[in-house]
């Protein structure tokens, strides 16, 4: 690809990039988020057309205006979110759109067919299995083997680990490794610095929708990367020295809840968490968190248990109390539950607390004057990135939504007593990453309880002082200093020493 | 001395600019509603395009309308008259639709609600008309809220979508008062009326002989108190809230389900102030038929008013100017009032169709 640049409506996403990937190798694309690898991607593949610059396949100009085209191209792709069918079987998936001719066709023979490539892909799967039924990890081969079965030599694979636990992402990686020894071409998105140089042969960086530079991947190492992707070097947010940890602040007990479809998702929860400590909650998305999190902070109803904020019973209770007992929350969908759209920066910081004095005067009036005086404090404060605090907030970054969001749970005068943090920093890039957690950090040494659930494991690791992990709606408790190695079993469900 | 020059040479442009600045705010609200504009324009098009095929004058047609809408006092009187029910209509389908919620049940609503207030206007005893007057109004908006009780309750509690359940109620209270009027409360003659309401519950007209009555001011005031709630106060900002995002509202302790009642509620009771302000104003007596269908129409100005008091104002306006003028064409060049049901409907219908089409428009530039 040379010379790529790509404009949307205000910003360049790709600006005069040039990548070049060599046939048989794993190359990595690495870059924080918004630093235009999606797009340059989206752009090989046919999802976007090129502003300006050319295509080379093979030392040939190519022109892909469609994912057809880019797979007529043997050019496969495989999403963060999956495309399957969940209720159709593996092997209906796999040839789905490139099924045999004739009316009627022979399941057996196609399972038969789907299993023989698998193997020969060294990719084994079960092709008589409902895709609905398989681990994450299990259906990210299947879009594997989905893309392979189309014939792609050129695989791209956009940020494959971020779903996966590390032992699936080590069985992801075996079979990366496989695809590249059979001579494919593999592209692969992250974010992750680790993973990118324990698996790739050469790696491209990305900045701003800049090229930053090709290395080897035996040539460079992490700070090095990292420094690439952010100009400037890092220093990750973590624990310094030990956490004030005072009194009982929340009790759960035998906490069950059922889920959206009405599966039991929470099968008998307890834990403490105490004044000024982070207790991290580590585990796949899916398995209680987000029924967990809804239930302490009252979106939830809890089916049985009780949950104690300092002695009070609050099992059950509406948001509203939630926020009256000074529980303040970081929802893990930011579009979905943590902004409103179409209100301005300043409406968005005072939700929670518009129906309360300060911001609530006589006759149920708002206080304009006290909202702008503290819109413009958050905004100041939080370095939220704004021409204004009349803004409409959709026109804000996603960094600056979060930033936003968590200057809200400082509340008004009152500091949140207990703050239940879900997802905190994902999809934010470094900057706002580490920030996010350095206020995690800074709350729990004004006293705060953080509950902090989270995906990424090393954030978990970085900054709690005690870990859970989730696994099937029950906790199960590590060590006092986790290894990713034993976190990792718990999040499947195991024991180290089993 | 280079200083001095620059300085000489700055002065010019930073004036210029300040001009450029000035046209730029004096046209932005212009850029702002220019779907509106467009719209109208289309409608006018569409319009004098029937005008023209069904062999009328289009030119002469268009004066007509024009003059009759604006051309004279007892025009501009006209006009207002008309646009006053529907700039309570159109608030009622504002404030519900800033929750999120679409009644389309206002017709009941105004219906029922004018009935009420005939009715006080009829039996109380004789009362010092402030006091009256008031009363009448109350009674039209108490009416017009409880119309709503039902599809708001059943909203909250079982889910039930308020579109069907407002349609439904509007039939039955459109029926009720016609029933109403045609039974017992008829007064005796051809006529399904009521009997003449108490002086003491008349609206002063301010036109004569056209029909304005100060219940144009009631319905500005509405607007403004509609505006001032909405924007100004916290259950106003709930609403809206609510109305945007309810998953993130609810997580940031708004009470929705409360939310929806109350701008339901409101919405009927706009609704029914509405009827009471025709019937204290304009006929001073509740006729079967009365409602050339001033709820439907809310929906319209509601819509082109882009669901903001200011619009809906001035969008009311606008569609009784279309009906004053089109009486005016009807008598002075024979084209049926139709035709301002065709340019009214054409405007609404560009409007829906453009932001259907800056949806799917968006939805490409996503891509």
């Amino acid at each position: 690809m040379r010379q790529i640049t790509k404009d949307f409506p205000g910003v360049r996403a790709n600006d005069a990039v040039d990548f070049k990937v060599a046939q048989g190798e794993i190359h990595g694309l690495l870059g924080e988020n918004g630093a235009g690898k999606s797009v340059l991607m989206g752009i090989l593949y046919g999802l976007y057309q090129p502003t300006s610059g050319e295509i080379f396949i093979h030392g040939r100009a190519v022109a892909i205006r469609s994912p057809a085209e880019a797979i007529a191209l043997k050019i496969g792709m495989v999403h963060q979110h999956f495309m399957l069918i969940s209720n159709m079987t593996v092997a209906e998936n796999i040839v789905l759109g490139f099924e045999p001719d004739g009316y009627f066709w022979n399941r057996k023979e196609i399972a038969q067919r789907v299993a023989q490539f698998a193997a020969e892909a060294k990719l084994p799967i079960n092709p008589e299995e409902t895709v609905g039924q398989l681990s994450v990890g299990a259906q990210q081969r299947v879009e594997i083997l989905k893309v392979l079965y189309r014939q792609a030599q050129i695989l791209i694979l956009d940020e494959p680990t971020a779903v996966l636990t590390p032992q699936e992402t080590e069985a992801l990686f075996r079979a990366m490794r496989a695809l590249r020894d059979q001579g494919k071409t593999i592209i692969f998105i992250a974010h992750k610095l680790k993973e990118v140089l324990s698996i790739c042969d050469r790696i491209t960086v990305l900045c701003r929708g800049k090229l930053v530079g090709t290395e080897d991947a035996g040539a460079t190492d992490e700070s090095k990367l990292a420094e690439m992707m952010v100009g400037t070097k890092v220093v990750p947010a973590t624990r310094i020295g030990e956490a004030t940890i005072g009194d009982r602040v929340l009790e759960v007990k035998d906490l069950t809840a059922d889920g959206e479809r009405g599966e039991r998702a929470l099968e008998g929860l307890s834990f403490e968490l105490r004044a000024g400590e982070i207790l991290g909650i580590a585990g796949v998305e899916g398995n209680g968190q987000t029924e967990l999190v809804e239930v302490l902070t009252g979106l939830r109803r809890p089916t049985g248990g009780k949950v104690f904020l300092s002695e009070a019973d609050l099992s059950g209770i509406t948001p509203r109390t939630a926020l009256d007992y000074g529980i303040r929350h970081i929802p893990e969908d930011k579009r979905k539950r943590g902004i409103i759209p179409g209100f301005s920066v300043k409406e968005n910081l005072i939700l929670g607390d518009h129906c309360r004095p300060p911001f609530k005067g006589r006759f149920s009036w708002l206080m304009e004057r006290v909202i702008r005086r503290f819109a413009d404090k958050r905004i100041e404060e939080f370095q939220i990135q704004t021409p204004s605090r009349d803004t409409p907030i959709d026109s804000l970054s996603g960094g600056n939504q979060q930033r936003l969001i968590v200057g809200r749970v400082y509340g008004h005068q009152k500091r949140p007593t207990l703050l239940i943090a879900a997802q905190p920093t994902c999809g934010l890039d470094v900057q706002a990453t580490r920030y996010v957690r350095q206020k995690l950090i800074e709350l729990s040494d004004q006293g705060a309880a953080v509950l902090l659930v989270s995906a990424d494991l090393d954030e978990v690791m970085a900054i709690s002082d005690r870990i859970l992990v989730i696994h099937n709606g029950r906790l199960h408790e590590a060590s006092k200093r986790p290894s990713r190695q034993e976190l990792g079993l718990l999040m499947i469900g195991g024991r180290e020493d089993e | 001395m280079t200083k001095e020059e620059t300085g000489r040479g700055d002065r010019p442009t930073a004036i210029e600019n300040q001009g450029s600045r000035l046209i730029k705010r004096a046209i932005r609200p212009l850029v702002a509603i220019r779907p509106e504009i467009t719209a109208i324009c289309a409608g006018f098009l569409v319009g004098a395009i029937v005008v023209w095929v069904t062999g009328h004058p289009v030119v002469e047609t268009f004066y007509h309308l024009f003059r009759g809408a604006f051309g004279s006092r007892i025009a501009i009187g006209m006009t207002l008259t008309r646009a006053t029910p529907i700039i309570f209509t159109g608030l009622a389908v504002a404030i519900a639709f800033k929750c999120g919620l679409f009644n389309i049940g206002a017709e009941g609503q105004l219906q029922v609600g004018a009935f009420a207030a005939a009715w006080v206007g009829i039996a109380l005893p004789p009362m010092p008309p402030v006091i009256h007057i008031s009363l009448a109004f109350a009674a039209g908006a108490a009416a017009g809220l409880l119309w709503a009780v039902v599809p708001a309750v059943l909203k909250v509690t079982r889910g039930a979508h308020e579109v069907v359940t407002t349609m439904m109620l509007a039939h039955v209270g459109i029926l009720l008062a016609s029933y109403l009027v045609t039974g017992p409360f008829k007064d005796p003659g051809p006529v399904p009326q009521t009997e003449w309401i108490a002086s003491t519950a008349q609206l002063t007209r301010l036109l004569p002989p056209t029909q304005l009555s100060t219940a144009l001011f009631v319905a500005l005031l509405c607007a403004i108190a509609v505006y001032l709630f909405l924007w100004k106060t916290s259950p106003g900002y709930a609403i809206r809230a609510a109305g945007l995002n309810p998953k993130a509202a609810e997580a940031g302790g708004v009470p929705v389900a409360r939310s929806i009642m109350l701008a339901l509620l409101l919405s009927g009771a706009l609704a029914g102030l509405g009827g009471a302000g025709e019937i204290l104003g304009v006929f001073h007596r509740f006729i079967d038929g009365f409602s050339p269908g001033y709820g439907w129409t809310g929906i319209g100005v509601a819509l082109v008013g882009r669901m903001h008091p200011l619009g809906v104002i001035l969008a009311a306006v606008l569609f009784g100017a279309l009906r004053a003028g089109g009486g005016t064409v009807a008598r002075a060049v024979g084209v049926p009032l139709d035709i301002t049901v065709v340019i009214q409907g054409t405007i609404i219908l560009f409007i829906a169709a453009q932001r259907m089409t800056e949806f799917l428009w968006e939805r490409r530039r996503k891509k």
